[in-house]
Protein backbone atom coordinates (compact mmCIF):
# COMPACT_ATOMS: atom_id res chain seq x y z
CA UNK A 1 0.00 0.00 0.00
CA UNK A 2 2.84 2.62 1.25
CA UNK A 3 4.70 1.07 -2.55
CA UNK A 4 1.54 2.30 -4.50
CA UNK A 5 1.15 5.70 -2.99
CA UNK A 6 4.77 6.40 -3.17
CA UNK A 7 4.24 5.52 -7.18
CA UNK A 8 1.23 8.26 -7.27
CA UNK A 9 3.49 10.51 -5.69
CA UNK A 10 6.42 10.33 -7.64
CA UNK A 11 4.49 10.34 -10.91
CA UNK A 12 2.68 13.47 -9.57
CA UNK A 13 5.79 15.14 -8.90
CA UNK A 14 7.60 13.96 -12.52
CA UNK A 15 4.53 14.84 -14.42
CA UNK A 16 4.61 18.42 -14.13
CA UNK A 17 7.96 19.45 -13.08
CA UNK A 18 7.97 23.11 -14.39
CA UNK A 19 6.34 26.61 -13.34
CA UNK A 20 8.07 28.99 -11.09
CA UNK A 21 8.45 28.99 -7.68
CA UNK A 22 10.19 31.23 -5.00
CA UNK A 23 12.42 31.07 -2.24
CA UNK A 24 10.86 31.86 1.50
CA UNK A 25 11.87 35.37 2.53
CA UNK A 26 15.03 36.36 4.57
CA UNK A 27 13.77 36.76 7.97
CA UNK A 28 14.60 36.21 11.72
CA UNK A 29 12.20 35.93 14.78
CA UNK A 30 12.76 36.07 18.28
CA UNK A 31 9.33 35.17 20.30
CA UNK A 32 8.95 34.37 23.97
CA UNK A 33 5.58 32.53 24.56
CA UNK A 34 3.07 31.69 27.81
CA UNK A 35 0.40 29.31 28.21
CA UNK A 36 -1.11 29.62 31.61
CA UNK A 37 -4.29 27.16 32.03
CA UNK A 38 -5.70 23.96 34.13
CA UNK A 39 -3.15 24.09 36.68
CA UNK A 40 -0.64 24.10 34.12
CA UNK A 41 2.09 26.81 32.88
CA UNK A 42 4.26 26.31 29.86
CA UNK A 43 6.78 28.93 29.35
CA UNK A 44 9.69 29.59 26.33
CA UNK A 45 11.57 31.25 23.93
CA UNK A 46 11.42 29.97 20.05
CA UNK A 47 14.00 31.61 17.81
CA UNK A 48 13.55 30.70 13.86
CA UNK A 49 16.21 32.02 11.39
CA UNK A 50 15.42 31.83 7.13
CA UNK A 51 18.31 32.70 4.84
CA UNK A 52 19.11 32.51 1.19
CA UNK A 53 22.60 31.37 -0.07
CA UNK A 54 23.69 30.69 -3.84
CA UNK A 55 20.52 31.82 -5.60
CA UNK A 56 18.64 28.30 -5.29
CA UNK A 57 19.33 27.64 -1.64
CA UNK A 58 17.10 29.05 1.88
CA UNK A 59 18.33 27.45 5.36
CA UNK A 60 16.39 27.53 7.97
CA UNK A 61 17.10 26.77 12.22
CA UNK A 62 14.64 26.81 14.87
CA UNK A 63 15.18 26.76 18.30
CA UNK A 64 12.15 25.79 20.91
CA UNK A 65 11.87 25.28 24.82
CA UNK A 66 9.04 24.85 26.37
CA UNK A 67 9.75 25.05 30.40
CA UNK A 68 6.53 22.96 32.01
CA UNK A 69 4.93 23.67 35.56
CA UNK A 70 2.37 21.13 35.75
CA UNK A 71 0.07 20.55 38.70
CA UNK A 72 -3.01 19.33 36.17
CA UNK A 73 -5.87 17.68 37.40
CA UNK A 74 -4.20 14.46 35.76
CA UNK A 75 -1.41 15.46 38.04
CA UNK A 76 -3.13 16.69 41.42
CA UNK A 77 -5.42 13.23 41.74
CA UNK A 78 -3.03 10.78 40.82
CA UNK A 79 0.82 11.97 40.79
CA UNK A 80 2.66 15.11 42.21
CA UNK A 81 3.01 18.15 40.88
CA UNK A 82 6.64 18.18 38.47
CA UNK A 83 8.58 20.53 36.48
CA UNK A 84 10.39 19.75 33.00
CA UNK A 85 11.28 21.09 30.24
CA UNK A 86 11.77 20.18 26.31
CA UNK A 87 14.32 21.50 23.94
CA UNK A 88 13.75 21.18 20.31
CA UNK A 89 16.04 22.28 17.17
CA UNK A 90 15.16 22.11 13.85
CA UNK A 91 17.60 22.85 10.47
CA UNK A 92 15.70 22.65 7.19
CA UNK A 93 17.50 23.50 3.57
CA UNK A 94 14.82 24.56 0.71
CA UNK A 95 16.28 23.85 -3.21
CA UNK A 96 14.47 25.64 -6.16
CA UNK A 97 15.10 24.30 -9.10
CA UNK A 98 14.26 25.04 -12.12
CA UNK A 99 10.35 25.70 -11.45
CA UNK A 100 9.69 23.58 -8.65
CA UNK A 101 11.04 23.87 -5.41
CA UNK A 102 12.00 20.84 -2.78
CA UNK A 103 12.71 21.10 0.81
CA UNK A 104 13.81 18.86 3.59
CA UNK A 105 14.25 18.79 7.33
CA UNK A 106 15.21 17.27 11.00
CA UNK A 107 13.90 17.92 13.57
CA UNK A 108 15.28 16.78 17.29
CA UNK A 109 12.84 17.00 20.82
CA UNK A 110 14.08 16.24 24.23
CA UNK A 111 12.96 15.81 27.23
CA UNK A 112 14.11 14.08 29.85
CA UNK A 113 12.16 11.07 29.34
CA UNK A 114 11.00 11.28 25.83
CA UNK A 115 13.22 12.02 22.49
CA UNK A 116 12.27 12.53 18.97
CA UNK A 117 14.00 12.29 16.10
CA UNK A 118 11.62 13.76 12.75
CA UNK A 119 12.88 13.60 9.32
CA UNK A 120 10.56 15.77 6.53
CA UNK A 121 10.62 15.66 2.85
CA UNK A 122 8.62 17.76 0.47
CA UNK A 123 8.40 19.43 -2.99
CA UNK A 124 5.67 21.67 -4.48
CA UNK A 125 5.48 23.56 -7.97
CA UNK A 126 3.25 26.00 -9.25
CA UNK A 127 1.33 25.21 -12.15
CA UNK A 128 -1.50 26.36 -14.78
CA UNK A 129 -0.40 29.57 -14.97
CA UNK A 130 0.70 30.07 -11.73
CA UNK A 131 -2.97 29.82 -10.54
CA UNK A 132 -2.97 26.58 -8.44
CA UNK A 133 0.21 25.60 -5.80
CA UNK A 134 0.30 21.78 -5.27
CA UNK A 135 2.27 20.65 -2.50
CA UNK A 136 3.54 16.95 -0.96
CA UNK A 137 5.11 16.20 1.97
CA UNK A 138 6.50 12.88 4.35
CA UNK A 139 8.01 12.88 7.58
CA UNK A 140 8.85 10.01 9.69
CA UNK A 141 9.53 10.04 13.05
CA UNK A 142 11.03 8.00 16.15
CA UNK A 143 10.04 8.62 19.15
CA UNK A 144 12.11 6.84 22.31
CA UNK A 145 9.90 6.70 25.64
CA UNK A 146 10.85 6.93 29.15
CA UNK A 147 9.43 6.64 32.81
CA UNK A 148 11.07 8.56 35.51
CA UNK A 149 12.33 6.40 38.07
CA UNK A 150 12.36 3.01 36.06
CA UNK A 151 15.44 2.67 34.30
CA UNK A 152 14.41 -0.34 32.95
CA UNK A 153 11.57 1.48 31.46
CA UNK A 154 12.30 1.93 27.39
CA UNK A 155 10.02 2.19 24.26
CA UNK A 156 9.76 2.87 20.81
CA UNK A 157 7.30 4.75 18.36
CA UNK A 158 7.42 5.37 14.42
CA UNK A 159 5.52 8.11 13.12
CA UNK A 160 4.94 8.50 9.20
CA UNK A 161 3.13 11.30 7.68
CA UNK A 162 1.73 12.28 4.37
CA UNK A 163 0.66 15.26 3.71
CA UNK A 164 -0.87 16.87 0.41
CA UNK A 165 -1.62 20.36 0.14
CA UNK A 166 -3.22 22.59 -3.08
CA UNK A 167 -3.11 26.44 -3.20
CA UNK A 168 -5.38 27.48 -5.47
CA UNK A 169 -6.36 31.70 -6.69
CA UNK A 170 -9.99 31.66 -7.48
CA UNK A 171 -10.58 35.24 -8.38
CA UNK A 172 -8.25 38.35 -7.96
CA UNK A 173 -9.45 38.27 -4.43
CA UNK A 174 -9.81 34.90 -3.24
CA UNK A 175 -7.77 32.34 -2.82
CA UNK A 176 -8.62 28.40 -1.59
CA UNK A 177 -6.52 26.01 0.70
CA UNK A 178 -6.80 22.17 0.78
CA UNK A 179 -4.56 20.00 2.58
CA UNK A 180 -5.18 16.44 3.30
CA UNK A 181 -2.91 14.57 5.78
CA UNK A 182 -2.81 11.01 7.13
CA UNK A 183 -0.83 9.57 9.61
CA UNK A 184 -0.09 6.25 10.98
CA UNK A 185 1.64 5.66 14.22
CA UNK A 186 3.12 2.42 15.82
CA UNK A 187 4.64 1.57 18.89
CA UNK A 188 4.33 2.93 22.26
CA UNK A 189 1.13 5.25 22.47
CA UNK A 190 0.40 5.73 25.48
CA UNK A 191 1.60 8.31 28.32
CA UNK A 192 3.79 5.89 30.76
CA UNK A 193 2.55 8.09 33.85
CA UNK A 194 -1.27 8.06 33.16
CA UNK A 195 -3.89 6.02 34.68
CA UNK A 196 -7.39 4.78 34.29
CA UNK A 197 -10.02 4.70 36.90
CA UNK A 198 -12.12 1.67 37.89
CA UNK A 199 -14.78 1.23 40.45
CA UNK A 200 -13.52 -0.74 43.62
CA UNK A 201 -15.97 -0.94 46.42
CA UNK A 202 -13.23 -1.84 48.88
CA UNK A 203 -11.67 1.17 48.82
CA UNK A 204 -13.34 4.14 50.63
CA UNK A 205 -13.43 6.49 47.91
CA UNK A 206 -15.00 3.89 45.77
CA UNK A 207 -12.47 3.63 43.27
CA UNK A 208 -9.21 2.54 42.24
CA UNK A 209 -6.67 3.42 39.38
CA UNK A 210 -4.45 1.15 37.48
CA UNK A 211 -2.16 2.06 34.03
CA UNK A 212 -3.93 2.58 30.80
CA UNK A 213 -3.46 0.37 27.96
CA UNK A 214 -3.29 2.19 24.64
CA UNK A 215 -3.44 -0.08 21.02
CA UNK A 216 0.05 0.05 19.50
CA UNK A 217 -1.35 1.11 16.44
CA UNK A 218 -2.80 4.37 14.94
CA UNK A 219 -4.23 5.72 11.97
CA UNK A 220 -5.55 9.09 11.14
CA UNK A 221 -7.46 11.31 8.11
CA UNK A 222 -7.17 15.24 8.13
CA UNK A 223 -8.85 16.76 5.40
CA UNK A 224 -9.29 20.81 5.34
CA UNK A 225 -10.50 23.50 3.42
CA UNK A 226 -9.31 27.34 4.27
CA UNK A 227 -10.84 30.39 2.16
CA UNK A 228 -8.89 33.63 2.74
CA UNK A 229 -11.03 36.89 1.04
CA UNK A 230 -9.28 40.20 0.53
CA UNK A 231 -12.14 42.89 0.97
CA UNK A 232 -12.65 45.98 -0.98
CA UNK A 233 -10.54 47.86 1.68
CA UNK A 234 -7.55 46.80 2.93
CA UNK A 235 -8.19 43.67 5.00
CA UNK A 236 -8.66 40.31 5.07
CA UNK A 237 -11.79 37.89 5.94
CA UNK A 238 -10.57 34.15 6.32
CA UNK A 239 -12.56 30.64 7.27
CA UNK A 240 -11.04 27.57 7.95
CA UNK A 241 -12.80 24.18 8.20
CA UNK A 242 -11.11 20.69 8.57
CA UNK A 243 -12.80 17.17 9.61
CA UNK A 244 -10.61 14.52 11.21
CA UNK A 245 -11.27 10.84 11.89
CA UNK A 246 -9.02 7.72 12.93
CA UNK A 247 -8.63 4.27 13.84
CA UNK A 248 -9.32 4.66 17.34
CA UNK A 249 -12.69 5.72 16.48
CA UNK A 250 -11.87 9.35 17.07
CA UNK A 251 -14.22 11.84 15.50
CA UNK A 252 -13.65 15.73 15.07
CA UNK A 253 -14.72 19.03 13.79
CA UNK A 254 -12.58 22.59 13.48
CA UNK A 255 -14.04 25.56 12.26
CA UNK A 256 -12.42 28.90 12.24
CA UNK A 257 -13.41 32.24 11.36
CA UNK A 258 -10.98 35.69 11.41
CA UNK A 259 -10.81 38.91 10.05
CA UNK A 260 -7.14 40.88 9.71
CA UNK A 261 -7.04 45.08 9.45
CA UNK A 262 -4.45 46.60 8.70
CA UNK A 263 -4.43 50.82 9.62
CA UNK A 264 -2.38 53.84 8.70
CA UNK A 265 0.62 54.29 10.70
CA UNK A 266 2.42 51.09 10.48
CA UNK A 267 -0.75 49.05 12.80
CA UNK A 268 -2.40 45.46 11.76
CA UNK A 269 -4.79 44.37 14.23
CA UNK A 270 -6.72 41.08 13.57
CA UNK A 271 -9.28 38.86 15.32
CA UNK A 272 -10.16 35.00 15.54
CA UNK A 273 -13.14 32.29 16.29
CA UNK A 274 -11.96 28.50 16.44
CA UNK A 275 -14.17 25.95 17.96
CA UNK A 276 -13.63 22.42 17.98
CA UNK A 277 -15.35 19.23 19.19
CA UNK A 278 -14.59 15.54 18.73
CA UNK A 279 -15.84 12.07 20.13
CA UNK A 280 -14.26 9.79 22.69
CA UNK A 281 -12.24 7.39 21.79
CA UNK A 282 -13.73 3.63 21.88
CA UNK A 283 -11.39 2.40 24.27
CA UNK A 284 -11.87 5.80 26.61
CA UNK A 285 -13.94 5.70 29.52
CA UNK A 286 -13.77 7.89 33.10
CA UNK A 287 -15.09 5.26 35.11
CA UNK A 288 -14.41 1.60 33.92
CA UNK A 289 -16.49 -1.56 35.91
CA UNK A 290 -13.75 -3.07 37.24
CA UNK A 291 -9.65 -3.54 36.87
CA UNK A 292 -8.48 -4.56 33.55
CA UNK A 293 -12.23 -4.42 32.21
CA UNK A 294 -11.09 -5.01 28.41
CA UNK A 295 -7.46 -5.24 26.61
CA UNK A 296 -7.33 -1.47 25.94
CA UNK A 297 -8.30 1.23 28.46
CA UNK A 298 -7.87 5.45 28.77
CA UNK A 299 -8.57 7.48 30.82
CA UNK A 300 -6.71 10.89 29.16
CA UNK A 301 -9.33 13.96 28.50
CA UNK A 302 -7.60 14.21 25.55
CA UNK A 303 -9.69 11.22 24.28
CA UNK A 304 -12.67 11.96 25.91
CA UNK A 305 -15.65 13.89 24.06
CA UNK A 306 -15.30 17.19 24.45
CA UNK A 307 -15.49 20.99 23.10
CA UNK A 308 -13.32 23.99 22.99
CA UNK A 309 -13.70 27.54 21.96
CA UNK A 310 -10.56 30.09 21.21
CA UNK A 311 -10.90 33.36 21.25
CA UNK A 312 -8.05 35.42 19.64
CA UNK A 313 -6.32 39.04 19.66
CA UNK A 314 -3.51 40.34 17.84
CA UNK A 315 -1.67 43.05 17.16
CA UNK A 316 1.37 43.58 14.63
CA UNK A 317 3.29 47.47 14.56
CA UNK A 318 5.61 48.22 12.12
CA UNK A 319 8.90 49.44 13.99
CA UNK A 320 11.06 50.20 10.85
CA UNK A 321 9.21 51.25 7.92
CA UNK A 322 12.06 52.69 6.32
CA UNK A 323 14.59 50.06 7.12
CA UNK A 324 18.11 50.47 9.22
CA UNK A 325 21.51 49.02 7.84
CA UNK A 326 20.90 45.37 6.93
CA UNK A 327 17.39 45.01 7.72
CA UNK A 328 14.41 46.00 5.53
CA UNK A 329 11.45 45.84 7.91
CA UNK A 330 10.71 45.30 11.30
CA UNK A 331 7.48 44.08 13.59
CA UNK A 332 6.91 43.87 17.03
CA UNK A 333 3.87 41.41 17.45
CA UNK A 334 1.71 40.33 20.39
CA UNK A 335 -1.01 37.42 20.09
CA UNK A 336 -3.36 36.38 22.92
CA UNK A 337 -5.35 33.42 22.86
CA UNK A 338 -8.21 32.71 24.96
CA UNK A 339 -9.02 29.16 25.34
CA UNK A 340 -11.98 27.45 26.90
CA UNK A 341 -12.71 23.71 27.29
CA UNK A 342 -15.59 21.71 28.27
CA UNK A 343 -15.40 18.09 29.23
CA UNK A 344 -18.92 15.70 28.48
CA UNK A 345 -17.59 12.81 29.90
CA UNK A 346 -14.48 13.47 31.94
CA UNK A 347 -14.98 13.92 35.54
CA UNK A 348 -13.42 16.36 38.18
CA UNK A 349 -12.30 14.08 40.68
CA UNK A 350 -11.27 16.61 43.22
CA UNK A 351 -14.88 16.75 44.32
CA UNK A 352 -15.63 14.62 47.05
CA UNK A 353 -18.41 13.33 48.90
CA UNK A 354 -20.45 12.39 45.92
CA UNK A 355 -21.62 8.97 44.56
CA UNK A 356 -18.93 7.37 42.54
CA UNK A 357 -19.42 8.51 38.70
CA UNK A 358 -21.60 11.24 39.76
CA UNK A 359 -18.44 14.08 39.97
CA UNK A 360 -19.23 16.97 37.88
CA UNK A 361 -17.77 17.54 34.73
CA UNK A 362 -14.39 18.88 34.18
CA UNK A 363 -13.81 22.35 32.93
CA UNK A 364 -11.11 24.66 31.84
CA UNK A 365 -9.53 28.33 30.90
CA UNK A 366 -6.33 28.93 29.74
CA UNK A 367 -4.62 32.40 28.38
CA UNK A 368 -1.66 32.21 25.60
CA UNK A 369 0.53 34.90 25.48
CA UNK A 370 2.55 34.96 22.43
CA UNK A 371 5.16 38.60 22.14
CA UNK A 372 7.49 38.23 18.99
CA UNK A 373 9.86 40.42 16.65
CA UNK A 374 10.45 39.69 13.40
CA UNK A 375 12.88 41.21 10.58
CA UNK A 376 13.11 41.08 7.21
CA UNK A 377 17.13 41.48 5.89
CA UNK B 1 -7.93 -0.49 7.37
CA UNK B 2 -4.61 1.44 6.86
CA UNK B 3 -3.97 -0.30 4.08
CA UNK B 4 -7.53 0.79 2.60
CA UNK B 5 -6.81 4.17 3.61
CA UNK B 6 -3.37 4.32 1.80
CA UNK B 7 -4.96 3.13 -1.01
CA UNK B 8 -7.42 5.44 -1.56
CA UNK B 9 -4.92 8.15 -0.84
CA UNK B 10 -2.73 6.90 -3.68
CA UNK B 11 -5.77 6.90 -6.14
CA UNK B 12 -6.36 10.40 -5.97
CA UNK B 13 -2.95 11.18 -6.46
CA UNK B 14 -2.95 9.49 -9.58
CA UNK B 15 -5.78 10.83 -10.66
CA UNK B 16 -4.38 14.16 -10.19
CA UNK B 17 -1.26 13.09 -12.11
CA UNK B 18 -3.37 12.41 -14.79
CA UNK B 19 -5.50 15.63 -14.98
CA UNK B 20 -1.77 17.90 -14.27
CA UNK B 21 -0.64 15.59 -17.54
CA UNK B 22 -4.02 16.78 -19.55
CA UNK B 23 -4.61 20.06 -18.46
CA UNK B 24 -1.77 21.65 -17.06
CA UNK B 25 -0.23 22.90 -20.61
CA UNK B 26 -3.37 24.50 -22.01
CA UNK B 27 -5.04 26.65 -19.38
CA UNK B 28 -5.05 30.13 -19.78
CA UNK B 29 -4.84 31.99 -16.24
CA UNK B 30 -8.44 34.15 -15.66
CA UNK B 31 -5.74 35.67 -13.30
CA UNK B 32 -3.50 37.72 -14.86
CA UNK B 33 -0.49 38.31 -13.06
CA UNK B 34 -0.76 42.48 -13.06
CA UNK B 35 -4.27 41.74 -11.24
CA UNK B 36 -2.88 39.94 -8.18
CA UNK B 37 -1.54 42.55 -5.65
CA UNK B 38 -4.57 42.05 -3.26
CA UNK B 39 -3.22 38.36 -3.26
CA UNK B 40 0.24 38.99 -2.86
CA UNK B 41 -0.48 41.14 0.24
CA UNK B 42 0.89 39.67 3.59
CA UNK B 43 -2.62 39.46 5.21
CA UNK B 44 -3.29 37.54 2.56
CA UNK B 45 -0.86 34.89 3.30
CA UNK B 46 -1.83 31.31 4.78
CA UNK B 47 1.38 31.42 7.03
CA UNK B 48 2.36 35.23 8.01
CA UNK B 49 4.35 34.05 10.44
CA UNK B 50 5.44 30.74 10.87
CA UNK B 51 7.23 30.76 14.12
CA UNK B 52 3.98 31.50 15.40
CA UNK B 53 2.16 29.27 13.29
CA UNK B 54 4.16 26.54 14.71
CA UNK B 55 3.72 27.05 18.50
CA UNK B 56 -0.11 27.32 18.18
CA UNK B 57 0.09 24.31 16.26
CA UNK B 58 1.82 22.73 19.26
CA UNK B 59 -0.61 23.83 21.70
CA UNK B 60 -3.54 22.51 19.94
CA UNK B 61 -1.91 19.12 19.06
CA UNK B 62 -1.14 18.55 22.72
CA UNK B 63 -4.50 19.06 23.97
CA UNK B 64 -6.76 17.40 21.20
CA UNK B 65 -7.04 14.43 19.94
CA UNK B 66 -7.50 15.75 16.48
CA UNK B 67 -3.84 16.25 14.19
CA UNK B 68 -2.56 16.55 11.08
CA UNK B 69 -4.18 18.88 7.84
CA UNK B 70 -2.93 22.21 9.05
CA UNK B 71 -0.38 23.48 6.21
CA UNK B 72 2.35 23.27 8.48
CA UNK B 73 5.45 20.71 8.33
CA UNK B 74 4.49 18.32 11.14
CA UNK B 75 6.49 16.05 13.27
CA UNK B 76 8.28 15.91 16.26
CA UNK B 77 5.75 17.12 18.68
CA UNK B 78 6.70 15.01 21.98
CA UNK B 79 3.67 15.65 23.44
CA UNK B 80 2.34 12.88 25.13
Amino acid sequence: MKRSFLIALLSLVVVRAGYAGVLPEDRADVLVHSYDGGGVTIQGPSLLVRKQFAQQFSVSANHYVDKVNSASIDVVTTASPYEEERTQNSVGLDYLHDRWMMNIGFTNSEENDYTADTFNFGISQDIFGDLTTVSLGYSLGNDTVGRRGDANFREETERQNYRLGVSQILTKNLLLGLSWETITDEGFLNNPYRQVRYADPTTPQGYSYEREVYPRTRSSDAGSIRLRYYMPWRAALYADYRKYGDTWDIGADTFEVGYAHPIDLGWTFEGKFRTYSQNHADFYSDLFPRSQYQNFMARDKELSTFTSQTIRLSASYDIMRGGWKFVERGTLNVILDHMMFDYEDFRDLRVTGVPVGTEPFYSFDANVLQVFLSFWF
Amino acid sequence: MNGSRTSLLARFLALAAAGLAVGGCSIEPWVKPYERDHLADPIMSFDRDPVSSAYTGHVYEAREGARGATGGGGGGCGCN
